[in-house]
């Protein structure tokens, strides 16, 4: 009698053995035996953040370094944090004030703004990576429609690799779709 | 003699006495497939001198044990310990309800180490498979996961898995309490874990090379994204990319010479390829909404990817000869993450439902979408080597843990980190 096997996986009810004839247990040396081990891996790597100038948009020149590096921009009020809804990346009308009073501040003094798009963890990583982007974006060109030169204005979407708030919930998920300006 | 049914297997955290270093990964099997096949796994003759350096038996019991399929009988219940060579008692297995009997002794010899194994099919009382498994002295892991693989296909009909392994992000603090991100190898039941990337920038994305020895990622060590390519065993890394705004979502064409993934320099995401002999990039999509995602079809003719352009997230095909683009995906308005199976049959996803992220099967013979987890937030869809399985991350008790399911969704164990940091964005290794 042969046992019965239900493979639910590729729909098969059962497996029947052939099962006939008896092999050897020993198998000659370097025939049959199979060498089993797993392929090395090297050490660890420990990178360091290195700003680098990124490679130029085709249609773009990219003036200076990055905001972090040159200390930030002159922003009037420190880190600025805009919020989105849920799937969202049109800005509120709380953003667009913010966001004025923020050009005027801008449109008088020099260095670069970097904007960083975010959103909650909900859904996934690399849609998240873009959802974050097109945040980014919408702040980008209001500010430009405002006056701001869009070469001072970088942008860069973390998706949701760095949450504002840890854990779980429409609290903190509205606390995590956000740009922060810097 | 027909096998015994167990309704529900159910077994948690099982701890593999070996000396290994404890892996930070543990297994809790939460079901298995209606109907298992028993097998009885003899605890191994050990020939060397010392005590054995490996757990054989308690590793293959569990690979088995996770591919659902089986019901292992533990060493308690058994009446005899036959080694290989040895006259086999069947009555011994039989009143256990066995089904299949694995038999197995290891020695060291020339400085490797062998393992010799029999497999016997207790009903009829044959021997159904004798081997000789060789591995370095110190390989004993290796070993019993080659056996399992031998003794799972040699019963099933399908290759195991018990050999791939799995990358994936963990998060971890460093002694200042800033949040470290890190990439990890560990085998595929989450032992041997090791680190390849550690960084205070966020990585992700993970991908491998269809050969196993390269794999791809995302870092923003740069203070932005960029594509990173990196070689397992010699630690050569290399960046791919270095755009303004996203660089990201690597996927290795499976012949291992091109790289799909999406840049967004145009100033929205696109997909793009870059031909990793010639260095050249080439623009594969031209649409205002967000192209993401990409995953190959196994011949290497399209990819699916994710996109917005209907208004909702959801899965194309793109024809990478005629340049068409066709809709996957109709159920629901947010299905993303896509991966195919080996066979194109089915469809892999994070499907929304009533506002909770699971993870779906569309089988794309009839179009037919089984939603296969009960949790929220699952999310980083990944098939195994052998179609069987889907690893995935999602959320226990506020952390991030990865799981697996079958396609069918009859098979489903979690795989918490014992650390108190996260794991999450599993990538499982082709054979």
């Amino acid at each position: 009698m042969k046992a019965k096997l239900h493979i639910l996986i590729i729909g098969m009810l059962a497996v029947f053995l052939a099962a006939c004839q008896s092999t050897s247990t020993m198998d000659d040396e370097g025939g049959m035996a199979d060498d089993a081990s797993a392929p090395a891996v090297a050490e660890p790597v420990v990178v360091e953040t290195v700003p680098t100038t990124p490679t130029l948009r085709d249609d773009q020149t990219y003036i200076g370094g990055t905001s972090m590096a040159n200390g930030g921009a002159m922003v009037a009020e420190d880190d600025v944090v805009l919020y989105f809804g849920f799937d969202q990346s049109t800005l509120t009308p709380q953003s667009r004030a913010a966001l004025t009073r923020i050009a005027a501040a801008l449109r008088t003094s020099t260095g670069n703004v970097r904007l960083e798009g975010h959103a909650d963890e909900r859904g996934s990583r690399e849609y998240n990576i873009a959802l974050g982007e097109r945040r980014a974006n919408a702040v980008s060109d209001f500010l430009v429609l405002q006056g701001v030169s869009a070469s001072r204005l970088e942008t860069i979407s973390y998706g949701e690799e760095r949450p504002a708030v840890n854990g779980t919930g429409d609290r903190v998920w509205s606390q995590n779709r956000r740009v922060e300006i810097k | 003699m027909l096998s015994k049914l167990s309704p529900l297997f159910l077994a948690f955290c099982l701890i593999l006495l070996t000396n290994q270093v404890r892996a930070e990964l543990t297994i809790e099997v939460i079901s298995g497939v209606d109907q298992q096949t028993r097998i009885a796994v003899v605890p191994f003759n050990w020939d060397g001198s010392g005590i054995a350096p490996s757990a054989f038996d308690q590793i293959i019991a569990n690979d088995l044990r996770l591919s659902g399929l089986f019901d292992v009988i533990p060493p308690q219940n058994m009446l005899s310990f036959p080694s290989p060579g040895d006259e086999i008692n069947f009555r011994d297995w039989r009143v256990l309800g066995a089904d299949y009997l694995l038999v197995g002794g290891a020695t060291i010899s020339g400085g490797q180490m062998l393992a010799d194994i029999e497999l016997y099919d207790v009903p009829s009382g044959r021997q159904i498979m004798g081997r000789r498994v060789t591995a370095g002295r110190d390989d004993g892991r290796d070993v019993s996961h080659r056996i399992s693989d031998l003794a799972y296909e040699q019963i099933t009909g399908i290759p195991g898995i018990a050999r791939s392994r799995i990358l994936y992000v963990a998060d971890a603090l460093s002694d200042e309490g800033d949040r470290r991100y890190r990439l990890m190898l560990a085998d595929q039941d989450g032992a041997r874990e090791q680190l390849l990337v550690e960084s205070e920038a966020p990585i992700m994305s993970p991908a491998w090379s269809p050969n196993g020895e390269e794999i791809a990622y995302v870092s923003f060590e740069t203070t932005r994204s960029a594509i990173f390519m990196q070689n397992l065993a010699t630690g050569e890394r290399r960046q791919l990319t270095n755009f303004e705004d996203i660089n990201g979502a690597p996927a290795f064409s499976p012949d291992g010479t091109k790289l799909a993934m999406v840049l967004s320099k145009d100033g929205n995401p696109e997909l793009y390829m870059l031909d990793l002999i010639t260095n050249e990039f080439t623009r594969l999509t031209d649409h205002f909404a967000i192209d993401t995602e990409p995953n190959w079809t196994a011949d290497g003719e399209a990819l699916i990817f994710t996109s917005n352009r209907g208004g909702r997230p959801q899965i194309y095909e793109l024809d990478l000869q005629t340049g068409r683009i066709a809709r996957l995906t109709y159920v629901g308005d947010y299905n993303t993450r896509p991966r195919l199976s080996a066979d194109g049959r089915f469809l892999v996803m994070i499907h929304r439902n009533n506002g909770s992220d699971h993870i779906a099967v569309q089988d794309l013979t009839d179009d037919t979408l089984i939603i296969v987890t009960k949790t929220n937030l699952d999310e980083s869809p990944t098939i195994s080597p052998n179609g069987a399985l889907v690893m995935y991350a999602t959320k226990l008790d506020g952390k991030s843990i990865l799981a697996a399911v079958s396609l069918d969704a009859g098979v489903k164990y979690n795989l918490p980190a014992s650390s108190s940091e996260g794991v999450r964005e599993p990538a499982w290794s082709p054979f």
